[in-house]
């Protein structure tokens, strides 16, 4: 299907987050939409999908103009969207979840699942998406459930769907079976857009790139025109550099030494297992391993957010484990956490809120009990012009910030008190390339400040732009520690699959 | 300044135009409630003038009655002040316990705990009254939030839903109280029913004026409203408390304790119940008989009715104290059903709880561009 987007405009109180958009998709065809955080494409995709009606502009479908009143309108048109953050319902097995909104019923007025099933299951044979219809969704890997959301919009016979954002929790094999996905659902006349900060992804598997910035198209382009080098300077309008200068590391007595540390999950299966290693002042060590090799629970540890079951954790020479976050805090600890959108900011509260969600009990920010609105104020303004956090004012949801300037709240509220120990979880995940620089910069000076860094990342790219010394980790273990001098890509994605160095 | 007041009436619009569309609906139930007016409507087509003018009398009546009683002179006024005085206590206790992410259904037993403590501290001790009203306050606090307390040890503890263990907690009390009342410590000399003995007059709270009710359990509520309000949106603990409640889990990891906030929060808005337990004692009956008060009900209302902000509780314990003080002349005067008066509180609630009906009914714009995240202080979110 061929889909048409002309002038549209979208403003929200304080901010026009689409100004005269123009876009266009053909049937058969891959459009990626690039921009920086805050740029307005799911903002864009809202629109087409009829979540949000448009202030000005117009949608076309095959040529003929339709509006939106609500996603079902847009779902019935063949729009489907697979959101940046998924809509699944998790106590809920795969079969209903697709079903939702769709029930077709049996005479009795009972659900039919028969031959919702069978459909599903024809569904995911002709287009290669494995998945057990009956697991319960909240069991399923962040790459399943996202097959889950194609099949969804697959299911309600979409021409046309909107990917916001699919590959940034993906991994790597998961990334090649999406590219597989899309690439089956263009060959079947199907027009796909897809959302993703990953300049080398879009340049694969784009037909055409347009490029917004500021609620603005700024250029569309194709793989072949442009580096990406040329596609990070188009989104952010100046030279990006794509890798931060650092000199090396001058390290200095150890900060963080963990031994023999035993962490469970929520099972009692130990998933972090006989880890032990250091982080000294100055140097930044990065944890790399596929996602769910137990780096999430191994942070939690660390972070005093889940029990440590054997071995010991030490800061700056003093036994911490097992101790409370805020201890931990006020021994100049910081943490970055994985999942943003529930650990790392109140959604409800205003931004200038979440900068001190931390730190709010201390001077300047509070004196005794009282807290000092005007500090708070302060410190919001300084940290958001710092940061370049994009919000129409302090004052706003943190909720309605796009997913990268939350990142942005949060790494620079962490980054205030990381005096001696900074964890970082996948700090630049959904971050543009702007931002991803300006973190990675950020990152180094804290390094260089003489605070021991601990990055967490996935992302091979990340892991060796910033590391002093590489720990892969597998099913929990640790499988190899690499100098940053003796790390490729090759040898670090040996290891991390498990091949032992 | 012009835009707070802009911004006060833009949060006001609703609930006023709910109360409006309240009365509204229930003068059409007074009407279908009078038999005179029903006779008139029957014979619509024959005499359609009658019909409508008997229905204005009635309701006109009724209305007349319930606004004269409650707002008509110094009397009047005093005892819709008496009536809003529990009712601000009991709304902040649950707008309390809301903001922590915790609906306190106990308010009832916490009103019982505080009372009843208040009553035996008011008439055991024989001591001054700058000692004896003081402590008799805050004996009945004190047992409030012990009340309240406990649910919030559960739910830190055992994960225990508080929404049961306040339930349960009321029953709990309301026996204890039934218990108390036939002990002879507790049990006046000479009486077979359950009554408590009488507060004595030094832990009574004073009046305004001798021919007046309404005490000064009224500026405690006023002055309790502002410090609620203070402990909330402008002390530490508040922040701490509203980041539990909007997020626990973001709350965990930025190093809040999240059980220990809900049990403060719990001792909090039990003691605030127990406070209105106190001064119902201690203002106003002088003594404790059995039973609920419902107020502990009325008060998940109040919150709702007050957007869980203080000064809304306020107001809205206002218009409650409006509705109650009315009921009774309006039954007396005009001969309409005091369950009226229930029916309009309640549609009142109907349409606040449902602003999309109001905004639909009254077409008024949802507010441009808020989009699918809108951030009302929705309840049971
Ligand atoms: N519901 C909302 N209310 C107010 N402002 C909003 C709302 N949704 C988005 N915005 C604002 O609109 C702008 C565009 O946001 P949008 O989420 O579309 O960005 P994005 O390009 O998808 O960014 P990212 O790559 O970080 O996901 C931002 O400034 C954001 O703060
Ligand atoms: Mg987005």
């Amino acid at each position: 299907m061929r889909v048409e987007l002309r002038g549209i405009t979208k403003r929200f109180p304080g901010v026009v987050a689409n100004a005269d958009v123009d876009l266009e998709v053909d049937g058969g065809q891959v459009l990626a939409l690039l921009g920086e955080n805050g740029a307005g494409k799911s903002t864009l995709m809202n629109v087409l999908f009829g979540l949000y009606e448009p202030d000005g502009g117009e949608i076309l479908l095959d040529g003929s103009p339709v509006r939106f009143a609500s996603p079902a309108a847009s779902i019935a048109a063949g729009i489907g969207m697979v959101h940046q953050h998924f809509m699944l319902v998790p106590v809920f097995s795969v079969l209903e979840n697709v079903m939702l909104g769709v029930e077709t019923t049996t005479r009795l007025g009972g659900l039919d699942r028969r031959a919702a099933r069978a459909r599903l299951v024809e569904l995911s044979a002709a287009y290669n998406l494995q998945v057990d219809p009956d697991a319960d969704v909240e069991d399923l890997s962040v790459g399943a459930q996202q097959r889950v959301e194609i099949l969804k919009a697959l299911y309600r016979q979409a021409d046309c769907l909107i990917l916001d954002e699919p590959t940034a929790v993906l991994t790597p094999p998961e990334i090649d079976d999406l590219f597989r996905i899309i690439t089956t659902l263009t060959e079947s006349g199907r027009s796909v857009i897809f959302i993703s900060h990953k300049l080398g992804e879009v340049r694969r598997i784009a037909d055409r790139i347009t490029v917004l910035r500021r609620g603005e198209v700024v250029g569309t382009t194709t793989p072949a025109e442009s580096s990406e080098a040329d596609l990070a300077a188009l989104m952010v309008g100046r030279e990006v550099q794509l890798v931060v200068d650092k000199s090396p590391a001058r390290p200095g007595q150890p900060v963080l030494r963990v031994e023999g540390l035993r962490v469970l999950d929520e099972r009692g299966v130990a998933v972090v297992d006989g880890v032990s290693f250091e982080v000294a002042a100055g140097e930044i060590v990065a944890v790399a391993g596929v996602q769910g090799n137990g780096q999430t629970e191994l942070v939690e540890a660390l972070a005093g957010l889940r029990a440590v079951d054997a071995g010991t954790v030490h800061l700056d020479g003093e036994d911490v484990t097992g101790l409370q976050p805020r201890r931990l805090l006020e021994r100049g600890m910081a943490h970055v956490p994985e999942d943003r959108q529930r650990d790392g900011v109140v959604g409800a509260f205003p931004v200038r809120d979440n900068l001190v969600l931390n730190t709010f009990r201390r001077r300047p920010f509070a004196r005794g009990l009282r807290i000092d609105r005007r500090a708070i104020r302060d410190n919001a303004s300084r940290l958001m012009a710092d940061f370049d956090i994009r919000a129409a004012s302090p004052e706003v949801a943190a909720a309605t910030l796009s997913g990268g300037n939350q990142q942005k709240v949060i790494v620079a509220r962490e980054f205030g008190h990381a005096d001696r120990l900074l964890i970082a979880a996948q700090p630049t995940r959904g971050l543009d390339v702007g931002s991803i620089q300006y973190i990675h910069r950020r990152i180094v000076d804290k390094r260089d400040e003489g605070a021991a860094v601990l990055l967490v990342s996935t992302e091979l790219d990340e892991v060796l732009a910033l590391a002093d010394r590489v720990i892969v980790v597998f099913r929990g273990h640790i499988v190899g520690t690499v100098p940053r001098a003796d790390a490729t890509r090759d040898h670090l994605g040996l290891l991390m699959a498990g091949a032992t160095a | 300044m012009s835009a707070a007041l802009a911004r006060a009436g833009r949060v006001a619009l609703v609930p006023a135009l709910a109360i409006f569309s309240a009365l509204a609906v229930g003068g059409l139930i007074i009407v279908v409630s009078d038999s005179t007016a029903l006779r008139d409507w029957s014979s619509f087509v024959a005499n359609p003038g009658r019909a409508l003018s008997t229905s204005w009398d009635v309701v006109s009546g009724a209305y007349g009655a319930l606004f004269r009683t409650s707002l008509g002179g110094r009397r009047a006024i005093s005892e819709t002040l008496l009536e809003a005085t529990p009712l601000v206590l009991t709304g902040l206790s649950v707008t309390f316990a809301f903001r922590a992410g915790l609906f306190n259904i106990g308010g009832d037993g916490q009103f019982l705990a505080g009372a009843l403590t208040s009553v035996y501290v008011g008439f055991s001790l024989d001591i001054p009254a700058a000692l004896h009203l003081p402590l008799a306050l805050a004996a009945g606090v004190a047992a409030g939030a012990l009340w309240g307390g406990i649910a919030g040890v559960l739910k830190a503890r055992t994960g225990a839903h508080e929404v049961i263990t306040t339930i349960m907690l009321n029953f709990v009390a309301l026996r204890l109280v039934d218990y108390a009342l036939s002990t002879d410590v507790f049990r006046r000399t000479g009486r077979s029913d359950p009554i408590s003995k009488q507060v004595l007059e030094t832990a009574r709270l004073p009046r305004f004026s001798d021919d007046l009710r309404v005490h000064a359990g009224l500026v405690l509520a006023l002055v309790t409203a502002y410090g609620v309000w203070w402990l909330l949106f402008r002390s530490t603990t508040g922040f701490r408390v509203r980041a539990v409640g909007a997020s626990p889990s973001a709350a965990r990891y930025a190093g809040m304790a999240v059980g220990g906030t809900w049990v403060l929060s719990m001792l909090v808005a039990g003691g605030l119940a127990g406070l209105a337990g106190a001064t119902t004692v201690l203002g106003v009956r002088f003594s404790l008989t059995g039973g609920f008060s419902n107020l502990g009900f009325d008060a998940i209302a109040l919150a709702l009715l007050g957007r869980s902000h203080p000064a809304g509780v306020v107001a809205a314990a206002l218009l409650f104290g409006v509705l109650r003080a009315g009921a009774t002349g309006m039954a007396a005067e005009a001969s309409t059903p005091v369950d009226i008066i229930v029916v309009i509180q309640a549609l009142v609630i109907v349409f606040v709880a449902a602003p999309s009906l109001i905004r639909s009914v009254y077409r008024i714009g949802a507010g441009r561009g808020t989009g699918p995240v809108a951030f009302s202080s929705s309840w049971g979110s």
